[in-house]
This record gives structure tokens, C-alpha cells and sequence, in this order.
């Protein structure tokens, strides 16, 4: 049997007296795309540093591909490529450049970091972009930029924490449609935080997130069916307005 | 990891910082005027009635061929420290501006072990600051701040050394801080104070004269220490003792700056980033 790719066991995390994270229990499957679903400050972005290991769980357990986050940083963090809510790549540099500086802090080869982003950008139609510099590129296009580098060393779990805030709309389609075409072919596993209920896939897997509480973790189609509800947005409002 | 993979990641630290530095030509430059203010008017303004002798009985306090050194050919090597200084703070200025703006954590979800990347973020740093002192000492020659050839050589390990440790400190001063705003007042109660309370513009034993309070202070204040290691280094001489105190001191910032950003116990673990 595979190993789950994100698997979050009795999680709580607090900051002085706030509880950001409550009892938090979340297992992901290679190849599931999956919506973490929440309004801001729900913990959406505390999840993700816990899982990226900006910061130690205080409490409970958080496994990528059966490597413990808190103890085997090295082989769990390898497994994940990250988009983060706030832009990361470097202005002044150009894509090429950020690109390699992010194959160096995976240990990777220049000429093959260099080719995966060659794949991922052309499969983008985005490689005459590679000599440009950052600071020249709209905001969607430095978005898939990031979702580029996050792929260059062929993880096996891509988290996006709302990668499409402050992007057009058009882009943002091909955000998701980009990200979805990934989790297909690659198996990835995929977890999108956001707080948009329209890039809720009906296909996909919803978790629903309110006060550092998992409010509810299953396919759309569940969800609404144990909620009664017509839509995800209706559905949110039920879970979160208890 | 294999070695060569951390020697890969070593290197891709080193030449984005490099790359940065070759981009923002600017940040090279400001960092230059300081010290040449210092050096084009204090100093020159102060060399008329200042001159700096060599203390009676005190050899072991004294690297220059000469009895009497005008007054900027003594602050050079304050001012070389206080490049290091600047560049040191400034670096951690980016990293809490990385931290707020989210690059840091690219850095910092690298699969390689943080201290690893902590340190290599640090060579990186210095490295660059070690570029800043040689423009400083070539455009020096003009108020003829000229060591002898040998001594450019041997600054360099002192650099390093003493670059480390600035950097280190400031990196820990960059996990402690909260937002980038409260770094200038951090600034003030650091530099003002490391800088101001050092043998960079006058010799300890002439503070001794006019406090001893002041003197027990300069004299453990690891600024003193990487000016006099910078000033003996610079006349191809060691300052064993100065030596000691930036090791001493370099290994407990660094230790610190690990610890703040330990993921586990340190100061990143209690803020939100």
C-alpha cells in the first residue's frame, strides 16, 4: 500500500494565548487535489509553516511520506514543493537566476534543475521568459514562476497557500487548470489553501477550515450531500455559522 | 544529502548574495560614504591637533612601524570594522525584510539543515563585505592609508573573522526582532554603543585616562576586538589576544543566531512569520 502523502495527527498550535490550530487531523493520498478551504485567520498559513517546518509542531504528529517533519526535516521536506501566500521570487534577479538559487537549496544540479524548469515552463508556453528578469513579469506570470521552481526538484506534494491572490482572473484560470493537469499526470498530491470559494474543483477533495478547527475533510460531492446544501458556498456558511 | 550536495547549496547561497550585491550597485556605494566621510573630513579635519603615539610600555598595543601615526591612518581600521559592522546589520535588516516579505522562507524550507543554511547565508555575507573593505582601503591610499603589501593578504582571515561575527550577531538580532520597524531602534542601541565604546577612534589606553568604567567597557566590547584584530592583521602581525575574544564571541552569536531560528525553541518558533 502507498504511504499517504500528508498525513496530521491531534495537531495544536498556539501563539501566547491564541489558538491558532485546534486538534487538527488531515490525511492525504498521492494524487489528491484537495482545497483547504477557510476565511482568513482561520490557520490556513500556520498549517502550512507547521508542514514546511518554519516552525516545530508543539503538539501532535505530521508525516510526508512517512517521514516525520520534526524528526527527519531533510528526507520529509525533499518530498514537498511549496508556493507561498506572499511572493518569494527575487525581483532583481532574473527567472534563470531565481530558478537556480532555489535547485542550490535542493542540492540539485544546474543543468537538471534547469531542464525540469525547461519542461514546466514550456508546458506553460512560458520559456522565453528564463532571461527576463522578475521585476519584468506581470503577477501571474511570476505566480507560475513559483509554482515552476516548486516543481523543479520533482516533489511528490505541492502545497499552495492562496497562490492566486492579487492575480488577473484569467490568470488565475490558468492557475488552476495548470495545477489540476499536474495532480493527473504526476499523481501529485496537492493541497490549495485559499479563501475563494469559486477555485473549489467539484471533483476535488474539500477541507473546510474555521477557527483552527477542521470543520469537515471529503469530496465535494460529500460534503454537500451531508450538509444538504446546493453549493460550496452554501455549505461553508453551514459548517462555519454553527 | 551528499557532500557535494551541500557544496552545491553553499554555492547557490554565495552567488544569489553576490548577484544581489552586483545588482544593487547602491547599497555598495552608500555603504562606502560612510567610512569615507569619516576618513575625507573627521579624520582629516582632526589630524591637526590629533595624532595617535605609542603607548609607553605597552608594545604589545601597537602595530605600526612608527612611534607617531596621524590620526586617519589610526581610524582606518576602525573604519574597515565599522564597514563589516554596517554590512553585517544591513544583511540582517534583509533577512527580517525577507522574513516579512517571504523569501527568508525559501531559504528556510530547504531540505538542508537550517544552521547549515544559517552559516552559508553568513560566508555569504561576508564575502561580500570583505569586497566593500578592499574598494574602502584602494580609494584609502589616497589619504596615503598605505600597509605594507603583505598586509592586505593577511586582513583577509582577520575579515573573515571579524565579519562573521558581526554578521552573527546580527542575524541573531534579526530573529529577535518582530517587525521592521523595530529594527531601527535596535540599530540605535547596537551600533551607536558597539561603535562609539571601541578602540576605533581612540586608543583604549587613552579612555583609560579619562574613565576606567568606560575603559573595562570598550575593553570587552568584541567591536574593540575586531578592530584591533583588523589593525594588527593589517601590518602582517596577530593580536593573539583579540584573536581569542572574536573567536569567543563569534561562536556564541553564532550560537545564538542558530538558536533563534531553531524551528524548535527559538524566538521564529513564537511569532507568527
Amino acid at each position: 500500500m502507498n504511504p499517504s502523502a500528508l498525513t496530521i495527527e491531534t495537531l495544536n498550535h498556539n501563539f501566547g494565548n491564541l489558538r491558532a490550530l485546534d486538534n487538527v487531523k488531515l490525511t492525504l493520498k498521492e494524487g489528491d487535489y484537495s482545497i483547504l478551504l477557510g476565511l482568513n485567520g482561520a490557520g490556513k498559513t500556520t498549517l502550512f509553516s507547521l508542514i514546511t517546518r518554519l516552525y516545530d509542531n508543539q503538539t501532535g504528529l505530521i508525516d510526508i511520506f512517512s517521514h516525520n517533519v520534526k524528526k527527519n526535516p531533510t528526507k520529509a521536506l525533499a518530498n514537498i514543493g511549496v508556493v507561498f501566500q506572499q511572493p518569494t521570487v527575487d525581483l532583481d534577479l532574473t527567472v534563470e537566476q531565481n530558478l537556480q538559487y532555489h535547485a542550490s537549496l535542493h542540492g540539485m544540479r544546474k543543468k537538471l534543475a534547469l531542464d525540469n524548469a525547461l519542461i514546466e515552463l514550456k508546458r506553460q508556453k512560458m520559456e522565453y521568459i528564463l532571461k527576463k528578469k522578475v521585476r519584468e513579469l506581470s503577477g501571474g506570470q511570476r505566480r507560475r514562476v513559483e509554482i515552476v521552481r516548486a516543481l523543479m526538484h520533482n516533489p511528490k506534494l505541492l502545497l499552495l497557500d492562496e497562490p492566486t491572490v492579487g492575480v488577473d482572473i484569467e490568470s488565475r484560470k490558468l492557475i488552476v487548470k495548470h495545477v489540476k493537469s499536474l495532480c493527473k499526470e504526476k499523481k501529485l498530491a496537492v493541497l490549495w489553501a485559499t479563501h475563494l470559494i469559486d477555485e473549489v474543483d467539484i471533483e476535488g477533495n474539500l477541507i473546510i477550515m474555521h477557527k483552527g478547527k477542521i470543520m469537515i475533510h471529503d469530496s465535494v460531492k460529500n460534503v454537500l450531500k451531508i450538509t444538504k446544501t446546493k453549493n460550496v458556498s452554501n455549505a461553508f456558511d453551514h459548517l462555519t455559522k454553527k | 544529502m551528499t557532500i557535494f550536495q551541500y557544496y552545491l547549496c553553499f554555492k547557490g547561497i554565495v552567488f544569489r548574495e553576490s548577484l544581489r550585491f552586483f545588482y544593487q550597485r547602491e547599497r555598495f556605494f552608500s555603504a562606502l560614504v560612510r567610512p569615507l566621510v569619516w576618513l575625507a573630513i573627521f579624520a582629516v579635519g582632526f589630524r591637526s591637533f590629533l595624532g595617535v603615539s605609542r603607548p609607553l610600555g605597552q608594545p604589545e598595543n601597537w602595530p605600526y612601524p612608527i612611534s607617531l601615526v596621524p590620526y586617519e591612518l589610526y581610524i582606518a581600521a576602525g573604519l574597515i570594522a565599522m564597514i563589516q559592522l554596517f554590512n553585517g546589520m544591513q544583511s540582517s535588516l534583509s533577512m527580517v525584510y525577507d522574513r516579512e516579505m517571504g523569501s527568508m522562507r525559501t531559504l528556510l524550507v530547504s531540505p538542508f539543515p537550517r544552521s547549515f543554511l544559517l552559516i552559508s547565508k553568513l560566508v555569504a555575507g561576508v564575502s561580500v563585505s570583505i569586497l566593500q573593505v578592499f574598494a574602502f582601503l584602494m580609494i584609502a591610499l589616497y589619504w596615503d592609508i598605505e600597509p605594507p603589501m603583505i598586509g592586505y593578504l593577511t586582513v583577509i582571515p582577520a575579515l573573515f573573522l571579524s565579519g562573521m561575527m558581526l554578521g552573527a550577531l546580527g542575524m541573531f538580532l534579526s530573529s529577535a526582532i518582530k517587525q521592521l520597524e523595530n529594527f531601527a531602534g535596535v540599530m540605535n542601541f547596537v551600533i551607536f554603543p558597539m561603535f562609539f565604546a571601541s578602540s576605533a577612534l581612540y586608543p583604549l589606553w587613552k579612555i583609560r585616562e579619562s574613565s576606567e568604567i568606560l575603559f573595562y567597557f570598550c575593553s570587552y566590547n568584541p567591536f574593540t576586538h575586531a578592530v584591533e584584530l583588523i589593525r594588527f592583521s593589517l601590518y602582517g602581525q596577530l593580536n593573539e589576544k583579540s584573536l581569542m575574544f572574536v573567536l569567543i564571541f563569534l561562536l556564541i552569536f553564532l550560537m545564538l543566531a542558530i538558536y533563534g531560528y531553531d524551528p524548535g525553541k527559538g524566538f521564529i518558533a513564537k511569532k507568527k512569520v
